[in-house]
């Protein structure tokens, strides 16, 4: 059980950091293992950065990537256990350090299970090889004769020695090699089961196990006040709500407005009536939400070409079908509004305890934000809700850091309130994809082009103290740098805007806006989700114009092997050549490998429509999925499960509605999502690769679980809705048109 | 001000108007019931107040005096997760499980009124409360679970 308690007492007590070095494997150290060395331990080769063995024989694993309610944890502990022998009770996960573990950069991008599994990997299976070396001397017997069970080391004459021991008062440090080869699949015993999420019994009793729940000695309450459009301060009288109950201090900092208070209710008071005391300059009004699709594709852009494979023979097309598809702004909404602890301590350390998915580099940003030694500023991470892309959580610890710094010695606690995390969170940008295919007199496509219209996928505070709303506000402003696309292999705006199908003419453009109207950044599967939608619509219109089936048609133009598998499991799963068609009810099928190279999933759903209200019901949804080798098939089910099920409520409820000045979805009153009720069931066929890299599976879903219910709707009652969200109103007025 | 909790009659220092939520997690330090939106919009916040699962974020201290206040961990059998929470673990009901503990409340109140719901009863009864992860359908497994071996 992941406690946090226990954390602490590691941190502040120090356990009996063991570093490896032993003599039994110099010459394989000067073989340039480095490059051979997969995932994160590339960067961070040293064995000691990731394993720790305590004196009571169990083990601390550090990671630098953070669990979100995935379950990376709980699939790097089930790693780290099985390689090295030990019961996964055993081994202790602490993650997303500045001052201890290494930095995996951004938790982020389905690329956890890429990066961190295979670092873990190789540095339990050299660690263990390591001790049994050393059990080998101890014991005078060789390696070959020993065996191990939940770290402890026998003979078959008897003799033993545990890990404990074995490492108690050594002095270890060595890199990996890269030599030394991780289990056969064959002898897996963790890997590859459902195991039980190791954090998730202390949520369900109701143990201090989220940062909202960490309550340190002499803790206090802040919360920071900001214009609806963060416009500069034209006055505040602060005087009568520094005289209110409890308040300990107003800080002003340029534009930057927090207060202080004893206890959390004071807190929340005080900060509403600064609200009404500040009187705030009038900022230029937003693009009017009812045009911002017409403005994305006016404004001045960087074009580029994501992908050019032009036709040998040039003979024209017989047809030309051109559509437009488009994707509103959606929120990451998180159901735990963001908080943060932050305290200046007397030796100069300002101590952030945070639930960032990028702890080092948001801290960096901080540092720099507060110019300070990035040193002096240590990031903990501690579990938050779900965030699904950067969210407003590095903005609460760096506002918390304001606070902190402003009224040391004490830690502070910075809680958003539930409109603070709608208004000013980065938003999921909006998109205008434009699809254009070329046709033979057959329906077959010869020509295939898409060009992409978004602004940035990507603000996070990637070390850059600009990308926080607090920097802004200082006097004078930190500027927010020019945020930069996301480039190839991942890609952002343009994310998944390349097909895995084979066409004879394939061309794929980007054009990246710079302004931004709105705060944006990245929210689950950044393009992929817009791009998805177009590409799978796309096809499947052209689909149906043929009169082919939409299963056949897309096996037609598929050469990879494992997206034909989950294409065809998909179907199979869901029924679909038995599928009997009824009035208003109907079926869809999308496909995508998220990024080109990250899980194949294939999504087919029915709906069920009432003509009358526009009302659309997902009756069931089946998906199929191939995450690569799997090591944890409840945690992967659990990924797509919910994938689908977030992607359901973007693509039928959400879209952001603003007017000229503010963000008017502050509530969830105003920005519904899917309700116990109106969720389907929902089954998931995985298809296991084993010895296959693991691939994430976070982001697979989403794309074409959106396709797929704009196909089915299709299917149902004849009407294309390019225009997320699918609102009855929608329906209703495309079913009238 | 004297609150009865979890089957204890503790003494708080609060002004009687104060959200019952602040108090349970600042003065008793009790988790579980968590901020989510501080308008009854959510249901993260849920705790039983007798036998009705009420959001605490709206709740004042003055509304439950002499009533029985029943968080997270009141839920628990000799220091062993409940029969729920126990569904909840065998279902891995959850992702980030932050909206988890008003979601066992609220199921918590549906089995005392109707011990043996259906599906459709159990959905209903849930839709004053939010998950954003996407685990709805194995919270209403791990209800029906608990509602099988009760």
């Amino acid at each position: 059980m992941q406690d946090i308690s226990r954390r602490k007492f590691l941190q502040t007590a120090g356990s009996l950091t063991v570093t490896f070095s032993i003599s039994g494997l110099p010459a394989l150290a000067q073989e340039g293992g480095a490059k051979r060395l997969p995932g994160s331990l590339k960067a961070f080769p040293k064995i000691s950065s990731w394993i720790r063995i305590n004196a009571d024989n169990s083990v601390t694993l550090l990671i630098g990537k953070v669990e979100l309610g995935q379950g990376i944890l709980t699939a790097a502990a089930q790693i780290c256990a099985d390689e090295l022998d030990v019961d996964i009770e055993r081994v202790e996960v602490i993650s997303g350090d500045t001052f201890v573990t290494p930095d995996e950069g951004v938790t982020a991008g389905s690329a956890s299970m890429p990066n961190c599994a295979p670092a873990v990997q190789q540095a339990s299976a050299e660690a263990r090889h390591i001790l049994l070396d050393l059990a080998a001397k101890k014991l005078g017997v060789a390696p070959q004769n020993l065996s191990v069970n939940n770290g402890v080391i026998t003979t078959n004459t008897g003799l033993r020695a545990s890990y404990g021991e074995l490492v108690l008062g050594e002095a270890f440090n060595r890199e990996a090699t890269g030599l030394v080869k991780p289990k056969a699949i064959a002898d897996h015993k963790i890997i590859g089961k459902s195991m039980p999420r190791i954090d998730l019994p202390a949520k369900i009793v109701g143990e201090a196990a989220f940062l909202q729940e960490l309550r340190h000695d002499g803790m206090v309450h802040g919360r920071v006040v900001r214009a609806a459009q963060r416009g500069a301060i034209v006055s505040v009288d602060t005087a009568p709500i520094e005289a209110m109950p409890g308040v300990l201090k107003v800080v002003r900092n340029g534009s930057f407005l927090g207060i202080i208070a004893a206890r959390e209710e004071q807190a929340i008071a005080a900060a509403e009536a600064l609200r009404s005391a500040v009187e705030w300059r009038k900022p230029s009004p937003f693009v009017a939400s009812n045009l911002v699709y017409d403005w994305l594709e006016k404004q001045p852009a960087q074009d580029s070409t994501v992908k050019e494979i032009v036709r040998n023979n040039s003979a024209p097309p017989s047809s030309v079908v051109e559509r437009t598809y488009l994707r509103p702004y959606q929120m990451h909404a998180s159901i735990g509004p963001s908080a943060a602890i932050a305290e200046m301590k007397p030796d100069g350390v300002l101590v952030i305890d945070t639930h960032s998915q990028s702890v080092f580099w948001t801290m960096e940003a901080i540092a720099r934000m507060l110019k300070m030694d990035k040193a002096k500023v240590h990031g903990r991470h501690f579990h938050g809700a779900g965030c699904y892309g950067h969210n407003l959580a590095d903005d609460a610890a760096a506002d918390a850091a304001m606070l902190a710094v402003a009224f040391p010695g004490r830690p502070v606690r910075l809680q958003y309130s539930r409109a603070d995390e709608n208004c000013f969170e980065p938003l999921g940008p909006a998109m205008v994809v434009k699809a254009r295919a070329g046709l033979d007199a057959d329906g077959g496509i010869l020509d295939w082009q898409v060009d992409v219209f978004s602004t940035p996928h990507n603000t996070r505070p990637n070390r850059e103290a600009g990308f926080l709303l607090a920097a802004a506000e200082l006097d004078p402003p930190i500027k927010m740098p020019v945020p930069k696309n996301v480039p190839a292999p991942n890609y952002g705006a343009e994310r998944n805007a390349i097909v895995l199908y084979d066409f004879p003419a394939h061309r794929v453009f980007n054009h990246f806006i710079t302004a931004m109207p709105l705060r944006v950044s990245a929210l689950r599967g950044l393009g992929a989700y817009g791009n998805v939608f177009a590409t799978e619509s796309f096809l499947d219109e052209i689909a149906h114009e043929a009169k082919a089936d939409p299963v056949e048609y897309r096996l037609r133009y598929m050469k990879d092997e494992r997206a034909r598998a989950v294409i065809s499991k998909a179907a199979e799963a869901f029924g679909w050549a038995n599928f009997q068609k009824s009035a208003g009810r109907g079926r869809g099928i999308a496909f995508a490998q998220y990024k080109n190279l990250a899980c194949y999933t294939a999504v087919a759903l029915e709906v069920s429509i009432d003509p009358t209200t526009g009302e659309i019901r997902v009756v069931r949804a089946v998906a199929a999925n191939d995450s690569g080798h799997i090591v944890n098939p409840d945690g992967v089910e659990n990924q797509i499960e919910g994938g689908i099920i977030q992607s359901l409520s973007w693509s039928l409820k959400e879209e952001v509605r603003f007017d000229a000045h503010r963000i008017l979805s502050d509530s969830w009153a105003e920005y519904p999502i899917l309700r116990f009720s109106e969720v389907p069931p929902i089954e998931v066929v995985q298809i296991d690769r084993p010895g296959a890299p693991y691939l994430g599976t976070g982001e697979g879903s989403q794309g074409p679980t959106v396709a797929a219910l704009a196909n089915a709707i299709f299917d149902a009652v004849g009407v294309r809705l390019r225009q997320l969200p699918f609102t009855p109103e929608r329906l209703k007025a495309a079913l009238n048109a | 001000m004297q609150l009865n909790v979890n089957g204890a009659t503790v003494t708080v220092e609060a002004d009687a108007s104060t959200p019952l939520l602040y108090v349970l997690l600042n003065d008793l330090k009790l988790n579980g019931a968590k901020y989510g939106c501080g308008a009854a919009q959510c249901g993260s916040c849920k705790v039983l107040i007798d036998d009705n699962a009420v959001p605490s974020c709206v709740t004042r201290l003055s509304d439950v005096i002499g009533k029985n206040i029943t968080t997270l961990s009141g839920l628990l059998v000799d220091g062993k997760p409940g029969k729920l929470q126990q569904a909840f673990i065998d279902e891995q009901a959850a992702q980030c499980a932050y909206c988890v503990a008003g979601i066992i409340i609220a199921a918590e109140a549906l089995l005392r009124k109707n011990p043996k719901p259906t599906d459709a009863e159990i959905r209903a009864a849930l839709d004053g409360n939010l998950c954003r992860c996407g685990a709805h359908n194995r919270m209403v497994r791990a209800v029906l679970r608990a509602s099988r071996e009760a």
